[in-house]
């Protein structure tokens, strides 16, 4: 189904396919390319190619008259010539002066699906005007990915390590990481990226699957009704504590009329184009109570509404050790 | 049932560029076209059948950590959508079946609720 089926993968990368498919659309061919290579000339002798492929230990060249490329000749030609025992031939016979290039500035995967569509085993990289400044093999790009790979990686596990150990780290009589996201009515494009951003926050901290997935679903409910229903917008806040998590809205109108009645499992004040994308199924406040241990919802037609959240933390589900992080005799 | 039998078996067509040969089996499936209710009844790594395709689904998708989105009734994601849906990682599949067949054919596959 995707362009990068068929390519050699060792098991390694074949495990986050997708991430290497991400990968090779951001790096560039001139990030994993060979820039060191040997080049023959039309003039040479296959002769002189057969000891620079031994001595190099290489399986194919490209060919250069004056600095242009011309051609490229591989371990084939090499082996083609042998058996006609030509070797006093120049390259030019041999050669074959079908181009396929790519160039330096595009991404591994435009490389990839040239490797797909033709059966080459490298393919010159050309610059901006043309001259040829190294060589791609397949070997190159799953070199290049897996050392990316490699390194995003580790970045990711060293965010953890540093994250997870942040309550651990800070003394105080009382320490909390505090979140805030401004969200715009309407804004039904950016729907679910606050949460999104909440539920990743979590896991670095070392939160739970099932910690994170509750409060990314709270959250996302709440994030919803700001965008769908408030006037201007409104504000997430939300607070890490080593043992609760308190996530908050607060908007500035038009306030919910008849709170239980908003409670009510289907009841919904939500447009009928509103209605149409899916939303407004009357189930935001009900799948919120499902997800936290505590809710409150202060809502007035004047000031608007503010719904407090919080999920307590046992003492294994706990941000840091839950023994040592604060200071004695304190609340 | 592997995704990717799935897909060959009710001739699903991938929005995404993702790989679907790797994906584990799936074994649930869930079906409503209201945001809400897949928050509260699709399972982990559930199949979400809906013909609704805006951006949102993704977002709803992604959160709850599903595999795939079967997009029912020809309904099409735009290119953010399939843009946001490749970074996440949530495969979207499309049908011109409805909702109703899919789940039908889903049944018959072997697939239960979450």
């Amino acid at each position: 189904m995707t362009d990068i089926k068929n390519q050699p993968i060792t098991d390694a990368v074949a495990e986050s396919i997708t991430k290497v498919e991400e990968l090779a659309y951001e790096l560039l061919i001139n990030q994993v390319m060979t820039r060191d290579i040997a080049t023959v000339s039309p003039s040479d002798t296959m002769e002189f190619v057969a000891i620079l492929f031994r001595e190099k230990r290489i399986s194919g060249s490209p060919v250069l008259r004056d600095g242009e490329l011309v051609g490229i000749l591989s371990i084939e030609d090499l082996i083609r010539c042998l058996m006609a025992v030509d070797l006093p031939s120049t390259v030019e016979k041999y050669m074959s002066s079908k181009l396929i290039t790519v160039k330096e500035f595009d991404p591994v995967i435009e490389a990839l699906k040239t490797f797909v569509h033709n059966r080459v085993g490298r393919l010159p990289v050309l610059d901006e005007q043309n001259k040829l400044v190294g060589i791609i093999t397949k070997g190159d790009i799953t070199r290049g990915l897996l050392k990316k790979l490699t390194n995003e990686f580790q970045q990711e596990e060293i965010r953890v390590y540093r994250a997870s150990h942040l309550f651990e780290d800070i003394i105080s009589t009382r320490t909390s990481l505090v979140l805030r996201y401004n969200i715009k009515p309407r804004d039904f494009i950016h729907g679910g990226t606050a949460s999104s951003y909440i539920k990743r926050a979590l896991m670095r901290l070392g939160a739970s699957p099932q910690i994170a997935r509750r409060c990314g679903i709270a959250i996302y409910e709440a994030e919803m009704n700001l965008i769908i229903h408030s006037r201007n917008g409104g504000i997430i806040r939300v607070e890490i504590e080593p043992h609760q998590i308190t996530m908050e809205t607060i908007d500035d109108g038009p306030g919910i009329q008849d709170v239980d009645l908003a409670m009510k499992p289907g009841f919904s004040t939500a447009t009928e184009q509103v209605r149409e994308m899916g939303f407004g199924a009357g189930m935001g406040l009900a799948n919120i109570t499902r997800c936290v241990d505590q809710l409150k919802i202060d809502s007035s037609l004047e000031r608007g509404t503010r719904l407090k959240m919080k999920i307590l933390l046992k003492e294994q589900e706990s941000f840091g050790d839950s023994r040592g992080n604060h200071l004695e005799g304190t609340p | 049932m592997k995704l990717f039998d799935i897909a060959q078996k009710l001739d699903l067509h991938q929005f995404t560029h993702l790989e679907v040969d790797s994906v584990d089996e799936s074994t649930s499936a869930y079906c409503s076209d209201m945001l809400s209710c897949v928050m509260t009844g699709a399972g982990h790594h559930a199949i979400w059948v809906t013909l609704q395709a805006h951006q949102n689904i993704v977002a709803v998708a992604a959160l709850l950590e599903l595999t795939a989105i079967i997009i029912s009734e020809n309904a099409l994601p735009d290119a953010v959508t399939i843009e946001k849906a490749d970074q996440e990682g949530i495969i979207l599949l499309g049908t011109t079946a409805k909702n109703f067949e899919v789940c039908g054919k889903l049944w018959e596959l072997g697939l239960r609720s979450s």
